[in-house]
């Protein structure tokens, strides 16, 4: 069973809808208890930085959910659900913290456009020469995807930095460290490659 | 950057796709379902959905096909038409939606766009301008073509962005369902004066329109309808002809 988590935003259907396709079979969670029988949580993404981060934790799951990412249990966060990995936000001026499971923080995107919204390719590697993440298997990213933000995480560790897009600037599209998965993109909206991605996340 | 999306525009009547000239004289072009997995199947970056019935009863099946669309396509769905309250929106994105489109209800009431943007996000939140060649500029007109608003399209979509709209569905009036080419000058003036996307609409005949509504009015997308329909070009052939002309496509 796959919990997605409900902090009352976000379209949450879509990746249900994914992940239903996929033969995953998933549920909304919305309180701690509800994780119980959860062997893997999404955390979707659409939304204000400060109003999620307030939700999760008048919800309780802010704690619940840092004790999962501690536990390095399967967890992936999807646009503002990988943005919500990180400390803190300029979107919320620092006054609502993250989940802190990656060191650093989410700063305004400088584009063209105020939001990126659109299929950019994303390439598997790091954002530094020789500073990419290795994972257990070579896990290939590489190919289009559809994003939607005007915010991006800025790690502060290098390493955890698995794929990268480019926005007039590199940024990092998908960051990962052992079971934890942060994808700037929407894989839910990505066609058979964002499928694919769901599904290799979350087969057991 | 974003490579450029190439997105079907699928007008539904009575839960079926039609097709007209100049926003007139609709003719029916098949099942929305069948048509949107095809288009989807054939590299579609995109698909926008609009109600040209918006009725209660059209709202309806609208709603049925968006749920059963979003139920077995994994790209992003843009829905509109009659669009009147936040409550609309609600409805509609519930359905599996990701965007909604409105034009009229935007027009005579511009705080709606800063509710829904408040409300879900101005990345859901488009506005769809039709405009009308009027000497050197562009009218914006309402209730799907028929009344002038008394705004210049490009202060309007400024305007609109402003207030938080996401992306702006800009369609020439004059050029819709003519293969003519889109109006390249509406799409630049427009692109150059918003900080959103701008998708352009109205007048596709072919790659070699769509390349310049890119390359020269500076659209981030492009829409399509009659030319898709009527299978006088596939996505993919229109995809292998942008990418030789120099436009990045998925």
């Amino acid at each position: 069973m796959i919990g997605v988590i409900d902090y009352g935003a976000g379209n949450l259907h879509s990746v249900r809808k994914s992940l239903d396709r996929l033969g995953l079979r998933s549920r909304l969670v919305s309180s701690p208890c509800e994780l119980a029988g959860v062997r893997g949580v999404v955390l979707p993404g659409v939304g204000h930085f400060g109003a999620a981060a307030g939700e999760l934790e008048r919800r309780g799951l802010t704690a619940a959910l840092k004790e999962w990412l501690a536990a390095d249990r399967p967890f992936l966060g999807i646009c503002l659900g990988m943005q919500l990995l990180f400390e803190d936000s300029e979107e919320s001026d620092g006054r609502a913290p993250g989940l802190g499971a990656f060191r650093g923080n989410v700063v305004r995107l400088q584009g063209p456009r105020r939001l990126h919204m659109g299929w950019s390719f994303v390439r598997s590697g790091a954002l530094r020469e020789g500073a990419g993440a290795r994972g257990p298997d070579d896990w290939d990213f590489s190919g289009y995807y559809y994003f939607v933000h005007g915010y991006v995480a800025v790690p502060a560790e290098p390493g955890v930095v698995a794929a990268v897009a480019e926005y007039r600037r590199s940024f990092a599209a998908v960051v990962r460290r052992g079971n934890v998965l942060g994808v700037q993109f929407h894989p839910e909206k990505s066609g058979a490659l964002g499928l694919r991605l769901l599904e290799r996340w979350g087969k057991p | 950057m974003s490579a450029a999306r190439v997105i079907p525009c699928l007008d539904i009547d009575a839960g079926r796709v039609v097709k007209g000239v100049r926003f007139r004289n609709l003719r029916d072009a098949g099942d929305p379902v069948e048509r949107a997995r095809a288009y989807a199947l054939g590299g579609a970056d995109e698909l926008v959905f609009l109600d040209v019935g918006a009725t209660v009863r059209s709202r309806k099946i609208l709603i049925e096909v968006v749920e059963r669309v979003s139920a077995e396509v994994f790209i992003p769905l843009t829905v509109g038409g009659g669009i009147q309250t936040v409550g609309d929106f609600r409805e509609i994105l519930r359905a599996g939606a990701d965007k909604v489109s409105m034009a009229t209800a935007a027009v005579l009431n511009p705080g709606l766009i800063a509710d829904a943007a408040a409300a879900f996000g101005s990345q859901c939140v488009v506005l769809s301008v039709d405009a009308l060649r009027a000497g050197a500029s562009w009218e914006v007109m309402t209730h799907g073509g028929r009344r002038p608003a008394g705004l210049s399209a490009v202060d309007w979509a400024c305007r609109a962005a402003a207030l938080g709209a996401g992306e702006i569905l800009l369609n020439s009036i004059d050029r819709d369902g003519t293969g003519r080419g889109y109006d390249l000058e509406l799409i630049r003036a427009v692109s150059e004066a918003v900080d959103v996307p701008v998708i352009a609409s109205g007048g596709a005949g072919g790659p070699d329109q769509m390349a310049e509504a890119v390359l020269v009015g500076r659209a981030d997308a492009v829409l399509a309808a009659s030319i898709l329909h009527d299978g006088l070009w596939t996505i993919s052939d229109i995809k292998a002809r942008l990418r030789a002309g120099g436009v990045e496509v998925r």
